[in-house]
């Protein structure tokens, strides 16, 4: 990260008075932090002759390591009039986010070492996030050809994954998990069954009847899920599954047979808070894949969420041009964008004592850092400063047209959230500071 | 978010535009009947005109092809006097790259009126409306598979005409329901109108997924499902349906699902058989009980002209009202 | 809201629609028509024209006409919400019409009848019968049979209410 230091920036921080959420090592505790040349020097007392660049009191704040987002699209290159990775990073900085791992959706596609170059190049140059790409499972996400995964790996991509479109053949995913796993790469997936989701848009349910949508089975997502249980644990693959929006999935997780593969699996935010109510009269921001689901399917979600079963809390971040979302309901892109509002909304899960603080904290951070083998999502001696320090009691109402993201599509526009990100450190570097 | 109740009502509650039947009162639909009621003399007249909406004018915004659905629009504006213009937006706006946006806007910016609006997507007539300039009604002649209330409403008339009062009465809905706007619009209009039993009779593929909280009772027999009813609305089965394997064949559908004269037996004596129209002969039902004396269907399709000039003239002028 | 002042009772009413029977009949015997057709306007020329179908003993049923396509101020307050069907017993053409209102005022309503009228055929001949004329024309449009002359301020408004009993008010 050469331009990072190429700015004049302060060497060494010290965080004082915070209160220090640390869920990787449990710790929550008021403690000081001192922060030097871009690692965790102390917790505690400063070392020997240390003298703080800057010094920032966090009394009453609390200071969590930098968020990691899995899963976003940032739209650069080739969608670049719906987002790019300058306007993107800026909006994570604000929102306490330090890593956004990016889907490799692009155009051209993350399935060449110099697509993944340019993205990290980018995102060097626009320096307020990590940007980690994760490489294409199938060239150009055909599902029909591996992608040359040791390349993308070597290049930089964390993991492999075909996205928002699922491999549909059987066979090519048995062959595509075989190969990552010559690797040890962890193939992210998301479950879908493209046979039965069959152009749906909704769940298929009393909104779908009611509106005449199509709907999208329970099952297209735990047929998918259960089919990529069964090819993970034979082979031995790391599988991430990405965004987990039914109960019965929660269900299928966590179960003790599945012990030669290792398997991880996230939930994005809105899916803990929507539900298929909230597309009332064809509400296209509520037009996401997979779909708000019901009661039954949020509160099974928000229960593997505090038990362990879904690791990660990610935004499934899809920012849009507003052409995208102007049209009838089906004819709509699917897509959220939620860098700006995952904290808070997460924080308001512990508001409504759904999660306890350490635990919803911890799905944000340490949870991704260690499903995806991350060096980051932790704060202990030695570590990575990526810093997020925010004010717990700061009420905030959303305002989808003061988002710095360039997607202004947002199902939470007016919605009074807690949690209000104050600082955002990034390899000990400050990419954001509330005025 | 978007409210229904508001975006189709006027600040008096009075129809602004039609957009689906969900959210409009009791009230509201007697209105529309009794103004249908009104109607109905006009076409048996020598002119078969009236002059309540000269100058305005109505455009027929067909993204679907439908010469019959548009020819019904395009009477019912031409009787009550305004000047009507078809635009097959399939053809000429979309495959030119246009949005459906631009296509509204160009369409405004000629001082129009009204927008008759059948689209194949769910929700079209509501994104029309959301977008639509202050003066203008938007009219749902079909979305999807969600809404198609004129037919509904003219479903309705035809039946308070044959029985006199909605609350005492059983109604049938055969067929394809799944992928049926027609079905949806009647089902929350006989609702709205106090039918206590409303029963959609078909096989699990055409039965939407949770059908039992739009107020209904589900049949898988065609006899049980008609035994003692006062109306059996037949639904048109498309022939995709067997392409898309959601049934094997029109002679399997015919021999559990066709209205036969014998089965119609288990009917109400009086009961009365409607049908949107066209009909597959030998699919949905035999030629025996589509031309008897139980069929009404030809006489649905005159009072959609009334019941459309109702609908049309209604909103037409309210929205000048607020203008 | 305004007062409202009952200016003729039911019983001097049915006085008034008897005279104007009896001077309808003159005018139909002096212009030799015979068998006309009685069409009151919804909804207080129709109770008019019910006592005058009766005191005249016509054949012809009684017609009913409802104006609400024809009114010209559909672009300003939108369709009437109530719409009755109009009911007109026959053929029209070359027939003689007897046109019955409860209140002539600015007009308005005959023209929008008389309109609505030569959309259901060419009647012969239009005579017009009405309760009560008062002032305010805005349209050339001059009564044949009138059961009272009123002049009241142009603010308040004379309006016939009923059918029982028949009540012509000032409100």
């Amino acid at each position: 990260m050469n331009t990072l230091s190429n700015t004049k920036i302060p060497n060494t921080v010290s965080i004082l008075n915070g209160r220090l959420q640390d869920p990787a090592n449990r710790i929550d505790q008021i403690v000081d932090i001192h922060v030097a040349d871009g690692t965790v020097a102390a917790i505690g007392k400063p070392p020997a002759d240390f003298t703080p660049d800057l010094v920032i009191d966090a009394t009453n704040l609390i200071t969590i390591p930098g968020i990691i987002d899995v899963g976003v699209c940032l739209r650069e290159p080739g969608q670049e009039y719906k987002a790019d990775i300058a306007s993107e990073t800026n909006a994570a900085a604000t929102a306490g986010i330090t890593t956004l791992c990016c889907l490799p959706n692009t155009c051209p596609v993350i399935d060449t070492p110099s697509v993944v170059e340019l993205i990290k190049q980018r995102a060097e140059t626009a320096a307020k996030a990590r940007v980690l790409p994760i490489g294409a499972l199938t060239r150009n996400l055909d599902g029909e050809h591996l992608s040359e995964m040791a390349a993308l790996r070597d290049a930089g991509c964390i993991a492999v994954s075909n996205g928002n479109s699922p491999i549909r053949n059987t066979l090519v995913e048995r062959r595509a998990l075989e190969y990552a796993a010559t690797f040890n790469l962890t193939c992210l997936l998301q479950p879908l069954d493209h046979a039965l989701r069959d152009h749906g848009c909704v769940h298929e349910g009393k909104i779908s009847a009611k509106l005449g949508l199509p709907g999208i089975l329970e099952a297209a997502e735990t047929v998918a899920l259960a089919k990529s249980l069964v090819l993970a644990e034979q082979i031995g693959t790391k599988v991430h599954f990405h965004t987990l929006s039914t109960a019965q999935a929660t269900a299928m997780l966590g179960g003790s047979q599945y012990t030669n593969a290792q398997i991880s699996a996230g939930v994005a935010i809105h899916n803990l808070h929507l539900t298929e109510e909230h597309i009332g009269e064809f509400n296209s921001n509520c037009h996401v894949i997979p779909p708000l689901r019901t009661e039954v399917d949020r509160a099974g979600l928000r229960t593997a969420v505090a038990d362990g079963r879904i690791a990660i809390i990610c935004s499934d971040h899809q920012p849009h041009d507003p052409d995208a979302k102007t049209n009838p309901f089906p004819n709509t892109a699917p897509g959220i964008s939620g860098l700006e509002t995952l904290l808070s909304l997460t924080l308001d899960l512990v508001h409504t004592k759904v999660l306890d603080l350490n635990t919803a904290i911890e799905r944000i951070t340490w949870g991704p850092a260690r499903s995806l083998n991350l060096p980051y999502g932790r704060l202990n001696v030695g570590a990575v400063a990526d810093v997020c320090i925010f004010d717990p009691n700061a009420i905030w109402q959303v305002n989808t047209n003061k988002f710095r993201s360039r997607g202004h599509n947002s199902p939470f526009h007016n919605w009074r959230l807690p949690g209000q990100v104050q600082w955002t450190l990034l390899a000990g570097r400050v990419v954001f500071k509330r005025s | 978010m978007n409210n229904t109740h508001n975006l189709q009502l006027d600040h008096n509650g009075r129809l602004r535009h039609f957009l689906t039947i969900e959210g409009l009162s009791q009230q509201l639909l007697t209105e529309i009947l009794n103004t249908a009621a009104g109607f109905t003399g006009v076409t048996e007249r020598s002119v078969k005109k009236v002059p309540l909406c000269r100058g305005k004018v109505v455009v027929n915004l067909f993204f679907e092809t439908s010469t019959r659905t548009r020819t019904t629009f395009e009477l019912a504006a031409k009787r009550l006097s305004a000047d009507v213009l078809n635009f097959n937006a399939g053809i000429s706006a979309t495959t030119k790259g246009e949005t459906l946006l631009d296509t509204l806007r160009n369409l405004e910016a000629m001082h129009c009126d009204m927008f008759v609006v059948r689209h194949e997507a769910s929700g079209a007539a509501h994104f029309f409306a959301q977008h639509a300039a202050p003066n203008v009604s938007i009219l749902n002649a079909g979305d999807g598979r969600h809404s198609h209330p004129t037919q509904a409403m003219l479903d309705m008339f035809t039946i308070r005409q044959h029985k006199g009062d909605f609350t005492n009465l059983k109604v049938a809905i055969v067929g394809d329901i799944q992928h049926s706007r027609v079905a949806r619009s009647q089902i929350l209009a006989l609702n709205t109108l106090g039918v206590p039993e409303i029963r959609l009779v078909g096989p699990r593929t055409l039965i939407p997924a949770a059908a039992e909280s739009l107020g209904v009772k589900i049949y898988y027999d065609l006899c049980a499902g008609i035994q003692d009813v006062d109306v059996i609305i037949m639904l048109r089965l498309q022939k995709e349906r067997m392409a898309t394997g959601l049934l094997p064949s029109e002679h399997e559908y015919f021999r559990l699902f066709g209205l036969t004269q014998e089965r119609l037996r288990y009917a109400h004596p009086n009961a009365i058989v409607m049908h949107p129209g066209p009909i597959n002969r030998g699919v949905e039902m035999s030629s025996e009980v589509a031309d008897g004396s139980s069929s009404v269907i030809l006489q649905q399709v005159s009072y959609g002209i009334a019941v459309r000039m109702a609908i049309i003239a209604m909103a037409l002028g309210n929205n000048e009202a607020i203008s | 809201m305004n007062n409202i002042n009952i200016w003729q009772d039911s019983q001097s009413i049915n006085t008034v629609v008897a005279n104007m029977a009896i001077e309808l009949r003159a005018v139909l015997n002096a212009k030799h028509i015979e068998n006309p057709i009685i069409v009151g306007i919804h909804t207080g020329g129709i109770w008019v024209a019910q006592s005058l179908y009766k005191l005249l003993q016509l054949q012809t049923t009684l017609g009913i006409l409802d104006i609400a396509f024809y009114r010209d101020d559909f672009t300003k307050i939108g369709l009437h919400p109530v719409v009755r069907p109009s009911q007109l017993p026959e053929d029209i053409d070359e027939r003689h019409i007897i046109l019955v209102d409860d209140i002539l005022h600015t007009g308005r309503t005959i023209r929008a009848a008389l309109n609505a009228l030569f959309d259901y055929g060419r009647p012969s001949s239009v005579l017009l019968a009405v309760l009560a004329a008062r002032n305010g024309r805005e349209l050339p449009i001059a009564p044949d049979i009138v059961g009272w002359h009123a002049n009241i301020p142009s603010q308040q408004y004379l309006k016939l209410t009923g059918p029982h009993p028949l009540q012509l008010i000032i409100t």
